[in-house]
């Protein structure tokens, strides 16, 4: 599969890169601007930012390897994360948790991101968002939810098209 | 009556504050910039002058302020020990990578006021002599990343960043760097590393002390969110004034985050030390008190790595009174919230998050909660924290799953022993075994009871099966 990136994102990996002295540095923001348009980081992303900024390929696959929020395979379309740390389990983040898999077909056994068979979700527990008096909170790709329960956990999957 | 005091979130929460600079304007936005662009060089008694930065600089050391990020140290002191001779320049960073868990603070600054932590930044920068800098926010607040870049163009078309900021000749340009899910990125040598494009592996100190050898081997600051926000609030009221907030030695105010088992979890900014912990969970101003029909069980004070405080403790803390140094017993809810009185008690306010547990809550659960957490975040890098936080982790995981054993408590606390202590690069190895040995040293019971239970129950069910379990260690 080729690997190209389009014009428009270019320039925009081009523009990140004068914001810091030395081109190294931009390797995060570039690894989130390329998986933002891609859904992941391939092998070849990895080779085009390397090349981009001057640096080995490995370089950059540790940072994809060390960072929990690059993924190397595509996720689904809609990306749940729901808070898994103290506050939020104690204002019942399992439940939301197990919820979310039993309704959208998941194990809610299984460790680890999964995501349905048409590809159009992905659960996920991840460690604390920073939401904790608002318990339980959640991420649906960009958006924030707080004081989650069942019922609205159904609504955030309904507004998923 | 124990209230709210408002610096920071003064305006956030009014019905229609926006985070737009033309709201940030309307409510006295950028006039401590101004005024501090203004300062004029005073000529000393002994013929020298001191500079507007130098006399900031001075200002923020006699306010008093103490970093909100988490270990509370002098913020004047940090910015004194500033290599300024080296000739290399000088970077800040505003570290927004808010992730010890409990702690939600920086969130509300930034996602309902964005402007103010750049004013106390800009400031913060033009005392320093600092040409560039960086806002690193976590990977997880897409939305506040954007609300900081728009935020910055913002001021920049408003000419309070950029070349020539206001017609006085400085310049400044700041950029927002986003973080990408690892906790450890909030200390703030990983914090640099991370920023300079590699894995987020702290360095030791020394020799790496950040305002010696910090971004690119250059002197750098490292401020919270919160703190920077203070100094726009020093510069406006003068830093003896600001002193007089809070208490000696714990002054200004500190937005504490609330949550867990009490009525009214969120955020409140108090004055330091004005207000008590017991005052914070059961006041109607604040927690409101815990859920109908519960008890207190425990508390964690600053962030999940702050050591647990249990109901009913009690703390011998020393006290002025009548110009005499006197301890004075105090229980767990009458310590005031502060700094020093929380460190008295064994513990620290940390972060400020407090996180509360009713009687509803298996201790045990919640540390194997904080332990998975520990183990999750551990960078990796030095022995005893990597093994350590996983070999404490699993053997939670256990006790928590049917599998635990009456010496777990033992077990758990000669690991929790051995991480820290300088066997480790970063303050990491602390804040994992911190939460370990306070639940266990102070809910032994609990934990012997849970493994021995198991080990009764397995003993009889499955001989064999118990021993084969001798490899999870």
């Amino acid at each position: 599969m080729s690997f190209t990136v389009p014009p428009n994102l270019e320039a925009e990996i081009d523009e990140l890169i004068t914001h810091y002295p030395v081109k190294r540095s931009a390797s995060l923001m570039l690894l989130h601007a390329v998986q933002e348009h891609f859904g992941y980081i391939s092998q070849e992303a990895v080779e085009w930012i390397a090349k981009k900024l001057g640096l080995q390929p490995i370089n950059v696959y540790e940072l994809v390897t060390f960072y929990p929020m690059f993924r190397q395979q595509p996720v689904g379309k809609y990306q749940i994360k729901v808070c898994r740390t103290l506050s939020c389990a104690l204002g019942g983040s399992h439940e939301l948790y197990k919820h979310f898999c039993t309704k959208l077909g998941l194990d809610p056994h299984q460790h680890g991101l999964q995501t349905t068979k048409d590809g159009k979700f992905s659960v996920e527990f991840v460690e604390c968002l920073a939401g904790c008096g608002m318990a339980p909170v959640m991420m649906c790709n960009e958006d924030f939810y707080e004081n989650v329960s069942t019922a609205k956990a159904d609504e955030i999957v309904s507004q998923c098209k | 009556m124990p209230q709210e005091f408002k610096l920071i979130l003064k305006h956030a929460d009014e019905p229609g504050y926006t985070p737009d600079i033309e709201c940030y304007l309307r409510h006295g936005g950028y006039e401590a910039l101004k005024k501090a662009l203004a300062m004029k060089p005073i000529e000393l008694p002994d013929g020298k002058t001191k500079s507007p930065q130098e006399q900031i600089r001075d200002d923020v050391k006699l306010s008093g302020l103490r970093g909100r990020g988490g270990a509370g140290f002098s913020a004047g002191l940090k910015w004194s020990f500033v290599d300024r001779k080296s000739g290399k320049p000088i970077y800040l960073i505003c570290n927004a990578d808010e992730s010890e868990p409990g702690t939600f603070k920086d969130r509300q600054i930034i996602h309902k006021d964005p402007h103010q932590l750049i004013e106390g930044m800009i400031i913060s920068c033009f005392a320093n002599d600092v040409h560039l800098a960086y806002i690193y926010i976590r990977g997880e607040m897409p939305k506040g990343a954007k609300l900081l870049n728009q935020a910055l163009a913002e001021a920049r078309a408003k000419g309070f960043l950029g070349k020539n900021i206001l017609g006085t000749g400085y310049d400044l340009e700041i950029y927002v760097h986003r973080g990408a899910g690892a906790y450890i990125c909030g200390e703030e040598t990983g914090l640099i590393e991370s920023l300079e494009g590699k894995r987020a592996y702290p360095r030791i100190k020394p020799p790496y002390f950040p305002a010696v050898l910090g971004l690119y081997m250059c002197p750098t600051i490292v401020n919270n969110v919160e703190t920077l926000c203070h100094v726009k609030h020093i510069v406006t009221m003068g830093g003896a004034e600001y002193a007089k907030l809070g208490t000696p030695n714990n002054t200004g105010t500190r937005i504490v985050s609330l949550s867990g088992h009490v009525k009214r979890p969120g955020y409140y900014e108090i004055e330091v030390g004005k207000v008590t912990l017991g005052e914070l969970i059961n006041h109607p101003n604040f927690g409101g008190g815990l859920r109908d029909g519960r008890k207190l069980k425990a508390i964690i004070p600053g962030g999940s790595s702050s050591k647990v405080l249990k109901a009913g403790e009690k703390f011998k803390l020393k006290r002025k009174v009548d110009g005499k140094d006197v301890e004075v017993e105090t229980d767990v809810l009458d310590l005031p919230y502060d700094f020093d009185s929380l460190m008295q008690a064994g513990t620290m306010s940390g972060s400020s998050a407090i996180i509360v547990m009713d009687d509803s809550v298996d201790i045990v659960e919640a540390l194997a909660n904080l332990s998975e957490f520990y183990a999750h975040e551990s960078c990796g890098q030095c022995t005893p924290c990597r093994e350590g936080s996983l070999w404490m982790s699993k053997a939670l995981h256990r006790l928590t799953h049917g599998r635990g054993r009456k010496n777990d408590a033992d077990y758990l606390e000669k690991i929790a022993n051995n991480i820290p202590g300088g066997r480790t690069i970063c303050a990491f190895g602390e804040a994992c075994s911190w939460p370990v040995q306070s639940f266990v040293a102070k809910f032994r019971d609990e934990f012997i009871a849970k493994g021995a239970a198991d080990e009764e129950r397995n003993k009889q069910a499955a001989p064999a099966k118990e021993k084969n379990l001798a490899a999870v260690h």
